[in-house]
């Protein structure tokens, strides 16, 4: 993975050195909190419900076991002894105190993490395929180019002051697992002739007005990427609403501007600024990056422990069966680690759990740790014959739920337990989901299943791509949950369809069920799962199940 | 808690318009160090208990408490003035986000819950 030169170093000292400034010069009164707020946003740190909230970049989701003991050590000293990793891939402590923050800034910076542009109008942390560098069905490892855009984007002097927020998104696979239709740009790659590039989707987003991304460009050379992006944001930059917050996102000056007007502007921009990019020297810093991103040297063994566990173990098997990924080496695996025990906090890992996770990194996964935007820890490259012992001790922390992929593992924004913004509560309704379907012992017969709860309109939830997505709303001061269904994240992106009116906090369980009964008895075969059966019956036969008790009570 | 008794008798006291009679409300904020919820008590201090805040039936009386306690930006951030209702023991929250704030989140016994278990 990309590791700090002395330039990066020098400039995180520096930044941290101004904010501790910052910090103290806001305690002792000099600073109002209007002030200070824009200041505190550019280091990601939020002022929550109960308290402020530290939100540490995790670029592209990749993290080596050094880091992942240092974020434990952060809990411990600073936090409540866990942290929240989030659907951007970062994480999040709920709980510190505004003068120990440059301390864990520092502490941050001692591994190379930080919190910069976790906030504010600014190109925000790179997302990326929590499988990049692994997966089998991948084109070329994404985070290299995640890895550059993150270094053009980092402190951009042009775009510190967006007209909102701006997210952008690499895979590297056909197989869709960043979301790219989602966000203000995607970018995949694409092979044309030979040659990689990418093609750039312009304009996705969710929150109040979800939309799907459109193509900008069908093919963009590697070496056009930072003057192409630099043309993408300058003219968002420019042309972008600045008078009404919720028209500011690039998603509303393509729709408002169409497509064709905001590609000639693009084109016109990066026509302009194109020289000034020296292709080579690109490609340079590109080829330096590659080559720390280089995959280990996988090693040859026999997995005869591996198959003697899947035969003999149930337990082993149920999680191998679930929480395991086809990889591009012989003999490896990609391993999922759920952090959706049933009844826990979607996305939460105690410190212990995170040592745990470095430890097993180092012992049997090359060192390597990825956060998944599903809320989930991921170790890309394991051999198979290493996967019972890591299962054991996994299982030995409470890491060994078999259930990536199936209705308990659902991503869920804080939502009113911990955000400002939140109008319902999303982390409950997780661990009620799940605590249900596992008391009935239906998760793995339901099959391949994303529910995605938001605790607001803003959708950190992602629920417009659930297959069943839940939005949590303040009906007359009282929670209110609406439910949409059939939306996918994937290369097929599409947003989910709204049932009908919403249901108060004690029935969205039970509506929950009888959607997924509803499938059960619909579905023609257990291989059609439940976006396949809601593609071919639509939202008739749901909504009939889910408002069935309430016409009948009529 | 003379000054919320002194609020009850004088709700009391004055028969309530019939159109929209105006809501008691507290003044809240976090506090800048620790970021947790505070409430302005009747010494004009900040408490970390709804029930010890200072309960405003009056609407401009409470518009000038939050002027003032929003000056004191050294001490608190983001004051405003939250519905409350008048309790047997104090001021009590009518909408679930300020129940929230009350207590703290529902996955863990943290916030100011775990400050309640720990005194009890």
């Amino acid at each position: 993975m990309y590791v700090y030169d002395d330039f990066d170093a020098a400039f995180l000292a520096e930044r941290n050195r101004q904010f501790r400034e910052q910090v103290a010069r806001r305690i002792d009164g000099s600073l109002t909190e209007d002030e200070f707020k824009p200041l505190r946003l550019m280091n990601g740190l939020y002022l929550q419900l109960h308290a402020y909230m530290l939100r540490v970049a995790i670029p592209y989701g990749t993290l080596n076991p050094d880091q992942m003991r240092k974020l434990a050590e952060i809990a411990d000293r600073w936090d409540k002894g866990y942290g929240h990793f989030t659907t951007r891939q970062n994480i999040q402590y709920n709980w510190p105190k505004l003068p120990d923050v440059p301390d864990m800034l520092d502490a941050l910076a001692e591994v190379g993490l930080h919190a910069i542009q976790t906030s504010g109008n600014t190109i925000r942390n790179v997302t990326s395929d929590h499988f990049a560098g692994a997966a089998a069905d991948e084109l070329t490892d994404p985070r290299p180019y995640a890895e550059l855009i993150r270094q053009w984007s980092t402190d951009h002097p042009e775009f510190q002051f967006l007209p909102r927020k701006f997210k952008v998104a690499v895979t590297g696979s056909e197989i869709d697992r960043a979301v790219t239709r989602a966000h203000d740009i995607g970018l995949r790659t694409v092979s044309k002739d030979g040659e990689i590039g990418f093609e750039v989707i312009v304009g996705g987003g969710l929150g109040r007005t979800p939309m799907i991304g459109k193509v900008l460009r069908d093919f963009l050379p590697v070496t056009d990427l930072l003057p192409y992006l630099e043309a993408v944001v300058g003219t968002y930059n420019l042309l972008g609403r600045r008078d009404n917050k919720y028209k500011a996102r690039i998603k509303i000056t393509v729709h408002e501007n169409g497509i064709e007007t905001f590609r000639d502007l693009t084109e016109a921009r990066f026509a302009e600024i194109a020289p000034q990019f020296e292709a080579a020297a690109t490609q340079e810093q590109l080829d330096r990056i590659k080559a720390m991103f280089a995959a280990p040297a996988f090693r040859a063994a026999s997995d005869l422990s591996y198959q003697a566990a899947h035969s003999a173990d149930p337990v082993f098997r149920a999680w191998a069966d679930t929480n395991l990924h086809a990889h591009k080496a012989d003999g490896h695996a990609i391993v999922t680690i759920s952090l959706k025990k049933h009844g826990e906090t979607p996305g939460d890992a105690t410190s212990e759990q995170m040592r745990v996770i470095a430890d097993l990194a180092e012992a049997y996964g090359y060192g390597e740790i990825r956060i998944s935007h599903e809320q989930n820890v991921i170790l890309p490259h394991v051999h198979r014959a290493d996967l019972p012992a890591l299962h054991k001790a996994l299982k030995a922390v409470g890491l060994a739920t078999a259930n990536v992929g199936l209705v308990s593992d659902i991503i869920a924004c804080p939502g009113m337990d911990y955000c400002a913004l939140a109008t319902a509560r999303s982390i409950p309704v997780a661990q009620e989901i799940a605590t249900r379907f596992d008391a009935l012992k239906l998760e793995h017969d339901i099959g391949p299943l994303k529910i995605k709860i938001s605790g607001c309109i803003n959708a950190c939830g992602h629920h417009h791509v659930g297959h069943i997505g839940i939005l949590g709303l303040d009906r007359a001061g009282v929670e209110n949950y609406q439910i949409t269904l059939g939306g996918d994240g994937t290369e097929d992106a599409s947003l989910g369809e709204r049932t009908g009116p919403g249901f108060a906090y004690d029935q969205i369980v039970p509506a929950i069920e009888r959607i997924l009964r509803a499938y059960l008895e619909i579905r023609e075969s257990r291989e059609e799962t439940f976006l396949d059966a809601y593609r071919r019956v639509g939202l008739a036969p749901f909504k009939d199940a889910l408002y069935e008790a309430e016409r009948d009570a009529a | 808690m003379p000054a919320d008794t002194k609020a009850d008798n004088k709700a009391a006291a004055k028969p309530a318009p019939k159109a929209r009679a105006p809501k008691p409300q507290v003044v809240t904020a976090n506090a800048l160090l620790e970021g947790d919820v505070v409430y302005l008590a009747g010494d004009r201090s900040w408490t970390r208990q709804l029930s010890d805040a200072q309960v405003f039936d009056e609407p401009l009386a409470a518009e000038a408490a939050l002027a003032e306690a929003a000056k004191r930006h050294a001490e608190v951030v983001g004051c405003y003035l939250a519905e409350v209702k008048h309790g047997p023991r104090g001021a009590e929250p009518t909408h679930f986000r300020e129940d929230f704030r009350r207590r703290g989140p529902s996955n863990y016994a943290h916030g100011k819950q775990a400050a309640a278990s720990n005194a009890a």
